[in-house]
């Protein structure tokens, strides 16, 4: 169970948040004018990342607010949380 | 039955006071501060189960959760009884009754021991490989294997016990209340540092606080005395917390750990009562440590799993902690020096010692010379190559051992005893540090896994860490906890210590016997029934992974989940296989460490508390009216009315013919109900829906569609333009938490340009809907004031009202069809409002209506309900609502995905209605849908989403998805059913009124 430090409320417990899967898809201004193949990218294709993972999550009890969290997959740890708009840490 | 086993021995047992308790239904006797094993033994009662397989008679062997063997039922309440636990964790209380489990029909007589006699041909894997064939013979097989092997029963009635659940926030937890775990907790505590000591039994000090031996001793005195003074200034620490009686069962990531605290299994029955039985308490820690000890470890030899067959440490504790001999003429078997300490308890508590049994060639530790100097007899290089007696070991046969210890020679030593302590060395209980996700390392000089890298705040001091002696144990434990801490603490230096100390060390993973492999039953995994010899079999037949290895032969698998086989599974597999034990790795050890109840993990969410239950502000009116209720969501919803002895069916066919002659009334508060404000409102409606919303005017409503991002409808519902930055969206009852949390995401992360702002307020709004031919009628009672005519007020639209002076918002929109209205209005005041619906509608014979009657006038009508005709794999046009799809808007959510090459297929699965040709049957939702009668294997087209027998049409009606449906109207399908072919139609999805008439009628 992840201790998670919601940039807008501090730190809580896993329970309180959801996840949102990968971070930094962005939804395509033109979808119109995307082929099949571009599209199904955008939709379905998503990294499934043994180590760092850039991923969205949702403080959906608390205040609400999505941002995007540095998270290693292989053993849970959170480098980094940082709000939506806001540059990945390198 | 009469012996005296037990000896004065007042420190932890309070041999005043007496208190009996029932095994198998006979009444024993036993004292305050035993557990059930200790009185059993006190009683000279070893034979307490049976094993698995074979049904062999098995006897208690250690005194703590890896105990294998003792394994009980406690209690015959039908509510209260539970299975599965271990007799040498029950405390023992005054009216304890406990019956042994794993016996059919009793433990002294069990009729699955014939198994034993058939043994050589029940191999590893028995069970799946012989119950496999013939399949149809399973039903034969699983009643006796189900009645013989049986692990216990489970109550059949609702726990009456009350549990409960509790945070716990602390600098410092430590787990282990042994002598390391006394020290962290004692330099943690005097540092400032909120600590939390905890304990899983009833007495801190570990084996410590029962060690009086001259070979182990602190400042001058013994190690028991110096531990207890320690003991006693921990409890004057005000930052300290101890909690015995609890027992860590979890250790997950970030420090977040689930212990269980028991606070009354060992109070009295009669004490019990109206307490809180145990408390699960979940635990932040910002550092751990783990202070767990090491078990020690059985040998593996010819018959080595009799009652009687004890560890050789679990022996000493019951002498010299709960004052019981659990024999009088003792022998012990080992590989290491702490069956020494043992004997000489034993000893000098008066039993008679046979002999130790020492595989080493000769050691000369401070611990051995003190037993010789005692007269203790030692058989050196040598072993056990058998046991006998049935029921209770009577004797065991010695030979010595041949140099490389793979064979024994010379001639065979009968030894008689009635107990034999066994110690193969220690395992450090590394559990919970893998737990937390921690890896190990292995250490080659004396076979043992030990804690090496953590990604967490925590560290493992003590005999968890791989240290067995006493100076190390403290040194250590005080160097690694100040070094954690970052304190630098001086109470334990220059203490004077002595100890003794291992000089040999020896292992035989598999101890030979003078008979060959094939004769002899050395056991691994007592519980689960698997030997040495089902483990070489499983790697002759290819098992190559530990992990495998382990579920085929199921060592490992049972209750105690192998806490006391695994080393020695893992050491033959790496023996056989000729590899290092250290690259094979272990099994992974999951939580629970031990089993936790259902009534600790649930705590106090039972009953109505299972759930949070929602109830309408209408909610009273409708159980004053006896409805039933649904369950949708969280939501009470009122179902139908019954009337007189009305069934369902009657009561719904009663209310849909009222509805639509009349006059009905339904409770709509449900629905899910969005304040959508911001000069950007529009804009966003028009990106979420697919239709557009820029021209709707004010005071008008619009039907909307949602998507997903992959085209397929997510949820549906009317939404009313208040004034020009300002929409109230309504959305299904079930959908309302997801619509929200899907609107807030889009907000927030692809169009945080946006100026909108959304609100819930389905809990604000009660919503009253008043629908039938004579609704006008009925609302202009209500609020005489508003306009109602269709001019003014026409289908689709909405305004402000007044009722009784409370502001309330009136839509005119219809989910049935019929000219309708829904009152919104303030929660407090939506019975009241419903009350005057009803009395002004009373000459109109209004009629209450539930949800089933809802669905089928919506079905009437073709009206589709979110995951009932859809399924997430329906697009707007598959549902044939291409209507509700703008041409013109440039994007809006799933647009996209309505022309990808899936999407745009003629044949994909689409909503039609189906008419059956007998216009009585009615068809079963989910019923198949296919092309042909009487045909197997069959394409199945589709299938009933929605059918109910109309009253209105005096036929049986039904909306399904169909493969190509589109295209196939008037074309006849089937749907067999069990015991017949029902044929249909094909239709049209709209059944009544499809001109739209009635909608101003
Ligand atoms: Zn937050």
């Amino acid at each position: 169970m992840f201790l998670i430090n919601c940039p807008y409320c501090g730190e809580r417990d896993q329970s309180e948040f959801s996840a949102g899967g990968e971070a930094h898809i962005i939804r395509p201004k033109q979808p119109t004018e995307m082929s099949d193949d571009q599209w199904a990218e955008y939709l379905f294709m998503r990294k499934n990342i043994k180590g760092i993972q850039f991923e969205r999550w949702n403080h959906s009890h608390g205040c609400r607010k999505w941002f995007n969290m540095v998270r290693d997959t292989s053993n849970d740890k959170i480098h980094a949380v940082y709000k939506m708009g806001e540059k990945p840490p390198v | 039955m009469s012996k005296n086993l037990r000896i004065p021995n007042n420190k932890f047992i309070d041999q005043t006071s007496r208190i009996s308790f029932k095994f198998d239904n006979k009444t024993f006797y036993g004292f305050k501060g035993d557990t059930l094993a200790s009185a059993l033994l006190a009683n000279n009662i070893h034979l307490v189960g049976r094993s698995f397989k074979y049904h062999r008679p098995r006897g208690i062997m250690a005194c703590g959760s890896e105990e294998p063997n003792a394994i009980v039922q406690v209690g015959n309440d039908a509510s209260m009884t539970e299975p599965n636990t271990r007799a040498t964790e029950i405390e023992l209380y005054e009216g304890l009754e406990v019956t042994s489990q794993n016996c059919w029909p009793s433990v002294n007589f069990d009729l699955g021991a014939v198994n034993n006699f058939f043994s050589p041909i029940i191999p590893a894997a028995f069970y799946y490989k012989t119950f496999m064939w013939p399949s149809n013979f399973w039903k034969l097989y699983e009643y006796f294997i189900r009645k013989s092997a049986g692990l216990g029963k489970s109550p059949t009635e609702p726990d009456k016990d009350i549990y409960d659940h509790r945070y716990l926030h602390c600098d410092v937890l430590v787990i282990g209340g042994g002598i390391s775990g006394i020290i962290a907790a004692k330099i943690a505590a005097k540092n400032n540092l909120n600590t939390v000591l905890i304990d899983d039994k009833n007495t801190l000090g570990g084996t410590t606080i029962f060690q009086e031996n001259e070979c182990f001793k602190i400042n001058n005195s013994y190690s028991n005395k110096w531990l207890k003074k320690e003991i006693e200034t921990l409890k004057s620490l005000k930052n300290l917390t101890i909690k015995t009686r609890t027992s860590l069962a979890a250790y997950h990531s970030y420090n977040y750990l689930l212990a269980r605290e028991n606070l009354t299994d060992h109070l009295d029955i009669n004490e019990k009562k109206d307490k809180i039985r145990q408390r699960l308490w979940k635990i932040r820690a910002k550092k751990v440590i783990i202070a767990t000890g090491a078990m020690e470890r059985p040998l593996i030899f010819n018959n080595n799993d009799r009652p009687g067959i004890m560890l050789a440490s679990s022996i000493k504790k019951y002498i010299d902690y709960y004052g019981v001999k659990c024999g009088q003429k003792v022998s012990l078997f080992t590989n290491n020096d702490s069956a020494y300490e043992t004997a000489i308890s034993l000893n000098n508590s008066g039993v008679i010692v046979n002999s130790v049994v020492d595989i080493r060639d000769k050691t000369n530790s401070l611990i051995v010379k003190q037993a010789e100097k005692l007269g203790i007899k030692i058989h050196w290089k040598s072993t056990v190559v058998n046991t006998n007696g049935y029921k209770k070991i009577n004797s065991i046969e010695i030979m010595k051992l041949s140099d490389d210890g793979s064979n024994v020679l010379g001639k065979k030593i009968k030894e008689e005893c009635d107990c034999i302590g066994i110690s193969g060395g220690w395992t450090p209980r590394v559990h919970l540090f893998t737990q937390s996700g921690g890896k190990l390392k292995f250490r080659d000089e004396d076979n043992v896994f030990l804690p090496d890298k953590t990604g967490l705040d925590q560290i493992s001091i003590g005999s968890c860490n791989g240290d067995f002696e006493l100076d190390q144990v403290i040194k250590n434990s005080v160097k690694l906890t100040n070094k954690f801490l970052k304190v630098n603490n001086n109470d334990f230096e220059n203490l004077e210590i002595i100890t003794s100390k291992e000089i040999d060390k020896k292992n035989i993973w598999l101890l030979p016997s003078d008979k060959p492999l094939g004769k002899t039953k050395p056991f691994l995994d007592f519980q689960n029934d698997s030997t040495a010899n089902d483990i070489k079999l499983a790697l002759r037949e290819g098992f190559k992974s530990i992990e495998h290895v382990k579920r085929y032969t199921t060592t490992g698998m049972a209750t105690d989940q192998g806490k006391l086989s695994n080393m020695h599974a893992l050491g033959i597999i790496a023996e056989t296989a000729g590899v290092k034990m250290g690259e094979l790795g272990t099994t992974t050890f999951r939580p629970p460490y031990t089993p936790l109840t259902f009534g600790a993990i649930v705590g106090r969410n039972v009953g109505e508390f299972f759930d949070i239950i929602r109830r309408t502000p209408i909610h009273d009116w409708h159980v004053e009216n006896k409805a039933e209720f649904e369950n949708v969501g969280q939501w009470k919803r009122a179902w139908y009315y019954p009337k007189d002895n009305e069934n369902m069916h009657e009561a719904v066919q009663r209310e849909s013919k009222a509805a639509r002659d009349s006059a009905g009334i339904l409770d709509a508060s449900t629905l899910g109900k969005i304040d959508i404000q911001g000069s950007d409102a529009s804009e966003f409606l028009n990106r979420v829906y697919t239709n557009a919303w820029s021209k709707l005017e004010i005071g008008k409503c619009r039907y909307g569609l949602m998507l997903n991002e992959d085209g397929m409808v997510y949820d549906d519902g009317v939404t009313t333009r208040l004034s020009e930055n300002h929409y109230l969206m309504t959305t299904t009852t079930g959908g309302a938490a997801n619509v929200l949390s899907k609107l807030e995401d889009y907000l927030q992360t692809e169009w945080p340009e946006l100026d909108v702002y959304l609100t819930s307020v389905t809990d604000h709004y009660g919503t009253v809907s008043v629908c039938g031919p004579n609704s006008k009628k009925i609302l202009s009672k209500v609020i005489p004031d508003l306009d109602l005519s269709d001019k003014e007020f026409p289908h689709m639209s909405f305004k402000n009202a007044l009722i009784d002076n409370i502001k309330c918002r009136v839509m005119r929109i219809s989910f049935t069809g019929e000219h309708s209205y829904e009152i919104n209005i303030q929660s407090s005041y939506a019975r009241s409002v419903w009350e005057k619906c009803y009395d002004a509608g009373k000459e109109f014979n209004i009629t209450p209506y539930g949800t089933e009657t809802m669905h089928l006038l919506r079905a009437e009508k073709g009206f589709i309900i979110a995951g009932q005709d859809t399924d997430g794999t329906m697009t707007p046009v598959d549902l044939q609502m291409d209507w509700v799809i703008s041409k013109k808007k440039y994007d809006f959510i799933g647009k996209r995905s309505l022309y990808r090459s899936d999407t745009i297929r003629d044949d994909r699965k689409q909503l039609v209605g189906l008419l059956t040709d007998d216009p009585k049957e009615v068809l079963e939702e989910g019923a198949q849908i296919v092309a042909e009668k009487n045909k197997q294997p069959i394409e199945m087209l589709g299938h009933v989403t929605s059918s109910y027998f109309s009253p209105n049409l005096n036929k049986s009606i039904a909306l399904a998805i169909v493969k190509n449906g589109k295209k196939m109207k008037g074309q006849k399908l089937f749907v067999p059913m069990q015991n017949k072919t029902i044929n249909v139609t094909i239709t049209d999805t709209v059944f009544l009124d499809k001109e739209n008439k009635r909608l101003n009628a």
